[in-house]
């Protein structure tokens, strides 16, 4: 029994190093020159590391300019994701009305439906308005895409306060909306920096719509823009060393962030499920 | 308590007040561009109405001339195929790693966690660059340690350059990304079956196989049955991947799944109906599957 366990012990390190393999080549090859990169042989390690690569990313104006876009794109994106998910989350965790069982299946319907079967029409709807290539025009879809999500995971946040709590504040002289706002709303922030991350995976991860939306290089995200890189290794000799460096920027405040959320997330996609 | 239920109960204008941002935004963003396509699916749009011609009505003629168009069908049977079995892929090694998290050292697990961890929160456009890299035909990792293996003749290999290796890859990028949300989730529910059953079960002699078809499996479906929903309707909406794959590869069509068969009807193709049509069908596809999570999802807000 012990021998089978210690067993099975090196069993999942060997996995977990599988697993993790891809991750640790990225930086891996980041770190390496370009003339050991080119040779046939790999270099499993960063021994003769350098910072070139992302030096040579950095100096170029392209990378600056798509993590502007980027950012810009994603802070709008949340902002109104985090400000109308809440607004809505406590109209259906806080009230009984006529319409809600309507909304809460609309809201899930929606989450569900892929980018990728709505891509014609949201182009041409944002094409007409003139908008390709804009902030707003993608921060608009965005929004729409990871709202329903972040209203179903707040409402969570919002039932997990007990309305007695406001009750209570109330009846010691606050309005309903004071109350709300000194008792409620701090007992939530968690929650709102939950969706804020999960609302900021989304908009900083997402290429489809991006690709169909912001043609224009100018105008590239990141995602886009790394796409870019590789797109070009079929026409000339890739800098894997450069585009290994720029993919470790892009990914390093994503798992940072991710690891803030990642709990909840899990919980947050197949509770129901688990509660039997 | 008689608070509370009066405080609901009471007629208001707030719900509905609070909704307002939510709903305009769903429906500029997602009703309005449903709306549209289900109507342009209907209609005759191509090259000639982008500049305006205004577009004729033809009622399901988009859809019949599809479903006699053997190239979408190729395309859905590929897509379909590719989705299933990577979903299940997924499904069985995210199962087995869960269970494997069950019966090893608490450093060993926290290890595969972490891994796993790193694996899930990759960019999906990073992790694509790095996998590309790692399959490059010339200087990849993956050819050179393969090629080491004695009669293996690895170098140089081109994944990408045909039909049956290129999806491999795909699946296997994809199983990558995807197993460590279903290990986690599988993870947490095993937690949750208790020790004192396992514990009785042994006791009547029941061994580890027997245990996890007669205990562990029923306890845990619900979760399973959730996590394959998801995982299918995922699979099927591979865009990013593929896109990317055609990149590094080769451009021709038979690399298209559903995704990327869309974006060309419509890019290159300037075809907007029938990339409608196509695309009503994935929704349609997606809505039908996703409908018993859905039902699953609203139980727990009953509840």
């Amino acid at each position: 029994m012990r021998l089978r366990k210690i067993l099975l012990s090196a069993l999942a390190i060997v996995i977990a190093l599988v697993w993790v393999f891809p991750v640790y080549w990225m930086v891996n090859s980041a770190f390496l020159p370009n003339t050991v990169l080119q040779s046939f042989i790999p270099t499993f390690f960063p021994v003769p590391g350098t910072a070139s690569n992302f030096v040579g990313v950095l100096a170029d104006g392209s990378f600056v300019n798509a993590l502007g876009m980027s950012v810009a794109i994603t802070l709008t994106a949340v902002f109104f994701c985090i400000l109308f998910a809440f607004l809505a989350a406590v109209a259906i965790s806080r009230f009984r009305f006529r319409g809600r069982k309507s909304f809460v299946i609309a809201v899930l319907i929606v989450q569900m439906l892929p980018a990728e079967g709505l891509f014609i029409a949201q182009y041409k709807m944002v094409a007409s308005a003139n908008l390709l290539n804009s902030v707003i025009g993608v921060s608009v879809i965005y929004v729409a895409a990871v709202v329903p999500f972040t209203i179903w995971m707040l409402r969570g946040f919002v039932a997990g306060v007990p309305a007695d709590l406001e009750e209570a504040a109330m009846v010691d002289g606050l309005s309903r909306f004071g109350a709300f706002m000194r008792i409620t709303f701090p007992l939530l922030a968690p929650g709102l920096v939950a969706s804020g991350v999960y609302a900021f995976l989304q908009a900083w991860n997402e290429f489809t719509v991006a690709l169909v939306l912001l043609p224009a290089e100018a105008a590239h995200t990141l995602p886009l823009w790394l796409r870019g890189f590789v797109q070009a290794s079929a026409t000339r000799e890739t800098d894997w060393g450069q585009v290994m460096a720029a993919s470790t920027l892009v990914a390093v405040p994503v798992i940072v962030f991710f690891l803030i959320v990642q709990g909840r997330l899990t919980s947050g996609l197949v509770s129901g499920a688990v509660k039997g | 308590m008689s608070t509370v239920a009066r405080i609901r109960r009471r007629p208001v204008r707030t719900p509905y007040l609070l909704l307002i941002p939510a709903i305009a935004i769903l429906l500029l963003g997602m009703g309005y561009p449903v709306i549209w396509q289900i109507v342009t699916s209907m209609q005759e749009y191509g090259l000639a109405q982008q500049f305006g011609k205004p577009a004729p009505f033809v009622g399901a003629g988009n859809y019949l001339e599809l479903f006699a168009n053997g190239e979408l069908w190729a395309v859905v049977a590929r897509s379909l195929v590719f989705c299933l079995v990577t979903a299940f892929l997924t499904l069985g090694l995210g199962t087995l790693l869960s269970l494997l998290m069950t019966a090893v050292t608490k450093t060993a697990r926290l290890i595969l966690q972490i891994a796993l961890l790193l694996a899930w929160s990759m960019p999906v456009v990073a992790a694509m660059t790095v996998w590309i890299w790692l399959f490059d035909r010339r200087r990849g990792a993956i050819n050179y340690v393969l090629d080491m293996i004695p009669g293996v003749e690895m170098n140089r290999f081109d994944w990408l350059s045909q039909p049956w290796t290129f999806f491999i890859v795909a699946s296997i990028i994809v199983i990558w990304m995807s197993v460590p949300f279903v290990a986690f989730s599988l993870y947490a529910g095993l937690t949750q079956v208790s020790d004192e059953v396992m514990e009785a079960a042994q006791l009547d002699g029941a061994n580890a196989w027997q245990r996890f078809w007669g205990i562990i499996l029923p306890m845990i479906r619900p979760v399973i049955s959730i996590v394959l929903l998801l995982q299918l309707i995922w699979d099927l909406r591979v865009f990013t991947q593929i896109t990317m794959l055609k990149d590094a590869g080769s451009k021709s069509g038979e690399y298209d799944l559903l995704g990327t068969y869309i974006y060309k009807l419509g890019t290159s193709s300037q075809d907007f109906g029938m990339a409608s049509a196509v695309s009503i069908l994935v929704l349609a596809l997606t809505i039908a599957l996703s409908w018993f999570y859905i039902r699953s999802l609203l139980k727990e807000d009953a509840s």
